[in-house]
């Protein structure tokens, strides 16, 4: 169980997760003023954030870009600090925990990474790290082996990561996080770049392992029909520090248009739930 | 460099011939081939350590070479006594000086492109030579120390007294500190670190050049003297030195190879791993300084070890910094140590500059192996 109790952020100098993106969607709310019961003079991106999320559950972080999705998920892996508010997983506040103790229980993987020039398994096989002695043991060891093999990357186990296809390189990733054996896995934009076979592939996957390794998953997802698809619950950050939580099946057009700040609809398409932005010929 | 060439060619056959073992065998296996990569660079070492110390004016076979080390600097055999004094007092210093400062610079290269995430970071691109040879013109020009003789008709050393050693250590270490303080108010990320280099280092060779334009015709020699590295200038105190700092400060990038594969992958993905990312990179980078630093203020520059013995080495075995950054010491003290065997041998009885040799070879072979690189 992932506890957050009260959470509040704004936007610090610094703590802006992208490179990009100092004008643009977030000049849209900078506007806000500084009434927050807090009396911080920067807008609040999060404003007392009270969310359970339970074992074996994958919840949707949605909203526009430069809402704080991202922000949300650094601050939960401990990777910003966490200045108001309470983060705990199973009972354990994650402020008392240190780096290594910390990265024991959660698996992060950020939007963007950087690719070394190392092998499949040495790539799976820095998942390890926290739980490392000074060498790799042979359960170490065995875990990548049995990772690999679940996944179906074992024939690619000694290829170059710099030569895989999106999908395959997606898939490393994740084994990468799953060797971690997290309770938490926090996962930002993981299906971004990928085809749509890809995309659904690597969400099946995250879908079942959640299940059967009784994860507590985070997925930031801007295509709202995977969210419809492979999410059990959704958090939708909109501007001004809107919330709206719930099952995906309440998740309405109104609170996802007044989100994006678009007009969407709700609809089903050979029984699958759909919401499909209009766009009026006008604008 | 056979042996090298060898033991890359090695993989490929033995991964074609076998039926899909499971990705743990496979990949101890590749762990096998890489310590045998390493016992090859070791074994080449040896071999090129009794070549070196044979060669030059007062040629020594190898059977000799190894008679003359056995017997120890002071034999009772009056016999032995040239090649003793010749083995023991001139061509070991030199030696064990192209070892120890090749090691440092390879060392130093490959922990600078790790922890900055750049291919072409080297001692070089973060001002630490720069910031070095203003030390040292300092020391020349403004303390009129260091003093040129000509030795004999065909060579010329720089007697380097303490002071400009001093002054060129403190312009190296002085140049790191600076850039890692300038990083680290942008902090340090890679980007920070590599454009304060860049520009700390313009700073230094601008500052040089005043310095030399207000010196006397024989300082500004002195000076450009000092840049070429040449390893005739080590003693046996400059090889102890040498080797104490490569024992005492190389160890901290080598206990922290793992963290350093994390930080391959990004800073975000290291700090999910639960690596300190500012920490790592502060002491990795202030480590690769000191090593630079001091080996350059004992033998003036050399440059391309620090920049090609990480390339070589990713090559043959990609980027585990487990091996890389111990393979690319090997390699660095390998490359330096031919370097300067050929510098001494190319035009005998000339000693070449090693560090002029080491360009002039090293701009081409970067150049192909930039070219060929593969992800």
């Amino acid at each position: 169980m992932l506890e957050i109790d009260r959470l509040s952020f704004s936007y610090a100098r610094g703590t802006s997760s992208k490179a990009v993106g100092r004008h643009g969607a977030r000049g849209a709310f900078c506007d806000v003023s500084a009434d927050s019961a807090v009396g911080n003079r920067r807008p609040l991106l999060l404003d007392q954030l009270n969310l359970s999320v339970a074992s074996g559950e994958l919840l949707a972080v949605l909203g526009p870009n430069g809402v704080g999705k991202s922000t949300l998920l650094k601050l939960i892996a401990g990777l910003l600090p966490c200045k108001q508010g309470r983060i705990g997983i199973d009972t354990t506040d994650l402020s008392a925990l240190s780096r290594r103790e910390r990265a024991q229980r959660i698996a992060y993987l950020p939007q963007m990474t950087e690719i070394a020039p190392v092998t499949v398994f040495e790539a799976v096989l820095l998942g390890r790290l926290p739980h490392l002695g000074l060498q790799p043991s042979e359960r170490d060891l065995a875990m990548v082996d049995t990772m690999l093999c679940d996944l179906g990357l074992a024939p690619l186990s000694g290829r170059r990561v710099g030569r895989l296809s999106g999908g395959e390189l997606q898939k490393v990733v994740i084994a990468r996080a799953l060797v971690q054996e997290p309770r938490l896995l926090l996962l930002d934009e993981p299906v971004n770049h990928l085809d749509l076979r890809n995309q659904i592939a690597v969400l099946q996957s995250i879908q079942a392992l959640t299940r059967a390794h009784a994860l507590i998953t985070l997925v930031v997802l801007h295509d709202l029909n995977l969210a419809l698809r492979f999410a059990d619950r959704f958090l939708l950050l909109g501007p001004r520090a809107a919330v709206t939580t719930g099952r995906m099946d309440v998740l309405a057009s109104e609170a996802v248009g007044a989100a994006y700040g678009i007009k969407v609809i709700r609809g089903e398409v050979g029984g699958q739930p759909v919401m499909v932005p209009v766009v009026s010929a006008a604008s | 460099m056979n042996i090298l060439v060898q033991a890359l060619a090695k993989p490929s056959a033995v991964q074609a011939d076998d039926a899909a073992p499971s990705p743990r065998r496979a990949y101890q296996r590749l762990l096998q081939q890489r310590l045998l990569l390493g016992l090859a660079m070791l074994a080449a070492l040896a071999l090129l350590l009794l070549i070196a110390l044979g060669s030059g004016s007062y040629q020594l076979g190898p059977s000799a070479v190894a008679a003359a080390l056995l017997a120890g600097p002071s034999p009772a055999d009056q016999e032995q006594l040239v090649a003793a004094q010749v083995i023991w007092s001139l061509r070991l210093p030199r030696v064990s000086a192209a070892l120890l400062a090749g090691a440092s610079l390879g060392l130093a290269g490959a922990v600078l492109q790790g922890l900055l995430r750049n291919p072409l970071a080297s001692p070089f691109t973060l001002g630490i030579s720069q910031g070095a040879a203003l030390g040292a013109t300092c020391a020349i020009v403004l303390f009129d120390a260091g003093a040129l003789h000509a030795v004999g008709t065909e060579a010329m050393t720089l007697q380097a007294p303490m002071s400009v050693v001093g002054l060129a250590l403190a312009g190296g270490l002085g140049a790191a500190a600076l850039i890692l303080m300038i990083g680290t108010l942008r902090g340090l990320t890679p980007e920070a670190v590599v454009l304060a280099g860049i520009a700390l280092g313009a700073f230094a060779s601008a500052a040089t050049m005043i310095v030399q334009y207000f010196a006397s015709d024989t300082q500004a020699a002195a000076t450009l003297f000092w840049t070429f590295g040449d390893l005739g200038r080590a003693g046996w105190s400059e090889v102890a030195w040498l080797a104490a700092a490569l024992v005492a400060i190389g160890v901290w990038p080598l206990r922290a190879a793992w963290h350093y594969n994390a930080l391959a992958w990004g800073d975000d993905l290291a700090r999910g791993l639960g690596v300190s990312v500012a920490r790592q990179r502060l002491i990795g980078t202030a480590a690769a300084a000191a090593l630079a630093a001091i080996t350059t203020a004992f033998l003036g520059v050399i440059g391309f070890i620090g920049l090609i013995a990480p390339h070589l080495i990713r090559l043959l075995i990609g980027g585990d910094q487990r091996f890389l950054l111990p393979f690319s010491a090997l390699a660095g003290a390998l490359i330096l140590l031919g370097a300067d065997t050929l510098a001494r041998v190319l035009i005998a009885p000339v000693m070449l500059p090693v560090g002029a040799v080491t360009a002039l070879l090293g701009a081409p072979l970067l150049l192909v192996l930039l070219l060929r690189q593969r992800r």
